[in-house]
């Protein structure tokens, strides 16, 4: 036999690629993730919506998303390129090498310095750096550790009972090198207000 | 280090069950749950009015390839231009206008995920699900149908054996491949990854914003709009299809669409894992075994090449931070919970594998690991998109398999096929056409400070710009973020580098392929070249670092290298 004849040089013509794209749209984008959504959202429900923090009914917001804190009674979240708005999430984008960084940089440090009473150079550089998100949840241990003092004063705490409640909300890299060691700021803040 | 350790570890684990499991499904060979995908494609297959047993010619091949894209072109992007009048849209999202709308469709088309919009405002759900991630799952899958049919050629076709010199070769049925790769190996594997990501914290549901009261009011946020959706099955596709275009406008950094240092692993395995299976798929598809170990040993080498100078160069503090704070790990545009090092890994991982989701800022990462990314683009087959890494790999392999000819004065072959002036031609054609639109492009943005949109000074300005174009053409669309980028030039220039970057690449090889599968076959002795050993190789790896050094170095000491000089003179330098 010929294969010459037999091959297809058509490539099956316009109504194999007509069909092809209304089956893409109903498998792929419709049957596949309206499938997957329905699924994850039936197995984990308290993850499939946000992850959200609810208190007598009403939402407080998530714990995955940063919120913003100004009371001296709480720990602060780091610095914010989208204002902690979760639609308009963003980084700052600025490079190393843009006067505009270091500019920004040095009114966060001075905040940061004055309101925590020590010297710039002893602040964990997540306190004068924005998240990619803009919305980072974490904060280091090391930037906890260091609003301790002032959130014991302000609540008229001891330092050892704001920093045992640090120590129990420090989550540890995966396997023990893996991602970074944090503390979220949004959970913390909520089991101090719970004592 | 342990990261990458652990990284490279799972993906390779996972690539090699993958990369046989590819070759099963495109060698039409039975396999497990065999009579289940029969019974969903049969009526597939009649619904097309196709033969599943009849095969294609390249011809033909390419012309279903080019018609199947032409059809879901013209859809997606009445799709997003009407999506305001269409249903599921809770969030009463408005049309785009129609060269947002172009440069959208184009770069999902092309594998791509650049995104000059931001997704959880500018798209409805519908345009998210049946434009985006219908694009997100079928492309890659189109992609890799290429890469097998210029593979089928490499070989003689799969009617080798009974097919006489010059006659046509069958190169498979591109409708065939790409709906048992989707529904055999894509789609499962999609849905395994969308469940874990949905476990740690990726959202998965249909309501619309959630509003949250923050509990400190003094902070002057009376209440916190929390967006969701249907994100995890969207993330999940993303990943695993070199895609990279994400939900939220800040992709893999922001906490819902990756949570935890385990999504992260996950989602970092997920960048590089089909592109290391297609790799591992050339053995058992082509009987070139050894072919293909050279092949996976060169990419991994170039891999973690570059994995360990990002990691190193992302290492030195940052430099706009001295005397501002405590010395230590540079965190501006990088997270917490993820921290340096998994953020330089992911980076590179994104860009050899055509991804171009981030999990950081490359905007703010120190100059000099800012620079890894873009190798990683410009190369464009470290491990490349799934299928036009291949592709792009095997261009460097003919473009060597040619200096080494001349080196040692025989005509060049590739698996007894020789290369002649019509290969060489169209060759040359794909070598010129990467420099002359990045730099072409790149020069005129630059010339025109008002089109540019560049919004760091200096060298840096000069990165972004080039930073934009190159991820274009590689299709990888990750970006230098800040770059104001929405606008007509941009979108309009970037489409010309998608498309270039999609169409040419895949289907010039296809042709160069087809033209040597006709061939007679040289018998191999002992004075052919040998393809397969190490000596190959290393010729292959300086032919590629020459290349991209030639076309690339003076742009690059413009950019990256330049400002990390000039940072260098303020003493922070890594």
């Amino acid at each position: 036999m010929n294969t010459h004849a037999v091959l297809d040089t058509r490539g099956g013509g316009l109504r194999a690629a007509l069909v092809f794209g209304a089956l893409s749209i109903a498998l792929a984008g419709l049957a596949y993730p309206v499938g997957a959504t329905l699924l994850g959202g039936w197995l984990f429900p308290q993850q499939a919506r946000g992850s959200l923090i609810e208190r007598e009914g009403r939402v407080l917001g998530s714990a995955l998303l940063a919120q913003p804190f100004a009371d001296a009674r709480y720990f602060v979240p780091r610095p914010s390129a989208a204002g902690y708005n979760p639609t308009t999430a963003a980084g700052s984008n600025l490079a190393v090498s843009n006067p505009a960084l270091h500019e920004r940089m040095r009114v966060d440090s001075a905040a940061a310095a004055a309101r925590e009473g020590v010297p710039a150079t002893r602040l964990p550089a997540d306190l004068v750096s924005a998240s990619g998100s803009g919305l980072d949840p974490h904060i280091t241990p090391a930037a906890a550790r260091l609003q301790a003092p002032r959130v014991a004063r302000a609540r008229g705490w001891t330092e050892d009972q704001v920093l045992a409640l640090v120590q129990a909300h420090t989550e540890p890299p995966m396997l023990g090198f893996y991602g970074g060691a944090r503390v979220n700021v949004l959970r913390l803040n909520l089991a101090l207000d719970a004592r | 280090m342990a990261e990458i350790l652990l990284t490279f570890f799972i993906a390779i684990t996972a690539a090699v069950p993958l990369g046989w499991w590819l070759a099963r499904t495109l060698m039409n060979a039975p396999m497990p749950g065999e009579s289940v995908f029969a019974a969903i494609e049969t009526p597939l297959y009649r619904a097309l009015g196709i033969d599943p047993a009849r095969g294609m010619n390249w011809r033909g091949y390419a012309r279903a390839f080019v018609l199947s894209n032409l059809v879901l072109a013209v859809t997606v992007f009445l799709l997003l231009m009407t999506q305001g009048w269409l249903p599921l849209n809770p969030d009463g999202v408005g049309g785009m206008s129609w060269d947002l709308a172009l440069h959208t469709m184009v770069s999902f088309l092309t594998n791509t995920n650049q995104q000059h919009y931001s997704g959880q405002a500018q798209l409805s759900y519908l345009s998210q699900l049946a434009g985006i991630v219908t694009l997100q799952v079928v492309t890659p899958m189109m992609g890799l149908a290429l890469a097998a049919a210029v593979l089928r050629a490499l070989v003689g076709g799969r009617n080798a054996a009974q097919a006489s010199e010059g006659e046509p070769r069958d190169v498979g049925n591109y409708y065939v491949d790409v709906i048992r790769l989707t529904l055999r190996a894509f789609l499962p594997v999609a849905l395994a990854l969308s469940l874990a990501l949905s476990w740690q914290g990726v959202p998965s549901t249909f309501e619309g914003v959630a509003k949250a009261t923050p509990v400190d009011a003094s902070a002057g946020m009376s209440e916190q709009l929390i967006p969701v959706g249907p994100v995890a099955p969207m993330v999940a596709v993303k990943q695993l299809g070199t895609n990279g275009g994400g939900w939220y406008g800040p992709n893999s950094s922001f906490p819902l669409e990756n949570p935890t240092p385990l999504s992260n692993l996950l989602q970092s395995v997920a960048l590089v894992v089909f592109p290391m299976a297609v790799v591992l798929m050339i053995g058992p598809l082509t009987g070139r075994r050894r072919f293909a170990a050279m092949v996976f040993a060169s990419m991994l080498t170039m891999s973690l090449a570059l994995a360990g100078f990002a990691l190193w160069a992302e290492q030195a503090p940052n430099a706009a931070a001295v005397g501002l704070a405590a010395n230590g790990a540079h965190l501006e545009g990088t997270e917490v919970r993820l921290g340096t090092g998994l953020s330089a890994l992911w980076s590179t991982l994104t860009t050899q594998s055509s991804n171009g989701a981030v999990n950081a800022m490359h905007d703010s990462l120190n100059p000099l690991a800012g620079l890894v990314p873009l190798v990683g683009m410009l190369i464009n087959a470290v491990w490349g998109g799934i299928g036009c890494g291949l592709v792009n790999f095997i261009v460097y392999v003919w473009l060597a398999v040619f200096l080494s000819g001349l080196m040692i004065g025989r005509t060049p072959e590739l698996f007894g096929r020789k290369l002649e002036v019509r290969e060489i031609r169209l060759l040359s054609l794909l070598v010129i056409l990467q420099p002359l639109l990045l730099l072409g492009l790149g020069a005129i943005t630059l010339a025109t400070p008002t089109i540019a949109g560049t919004s760091n000074p200096g060298f840096h300005a000069v990165s972004q710009v080039f930073y934009e174009y190159t991820s274009a053409y590689a299709n990888n669309g990750s970006g230098f973020e800040g770059l104001g980028d929405a606008t007509l030039w941009w979108n309009l220039s970037c489409v010309l580098a998608l498309l270039a970057g999609r169409y040419a690449c895949l289907l010039i090889p296809l042709a160069i392929a087809a033209s040597l599968a006709g061939k007679r076959v040289a018998p191999v002795t002992s004075a052919s070249l040998n393809v397969e050993g190490p000596v190959f190789a290393a010729t292959l790896l300086a032919v590629i670092v020459l290349l991209t050094l030639l076309c690339f170095l003076p742009v690059l000491a413009l950019g990256p290298i330049a400002e990390q000089l000039a940072l260098g003179t303020t003493g922070a330098t890594p």
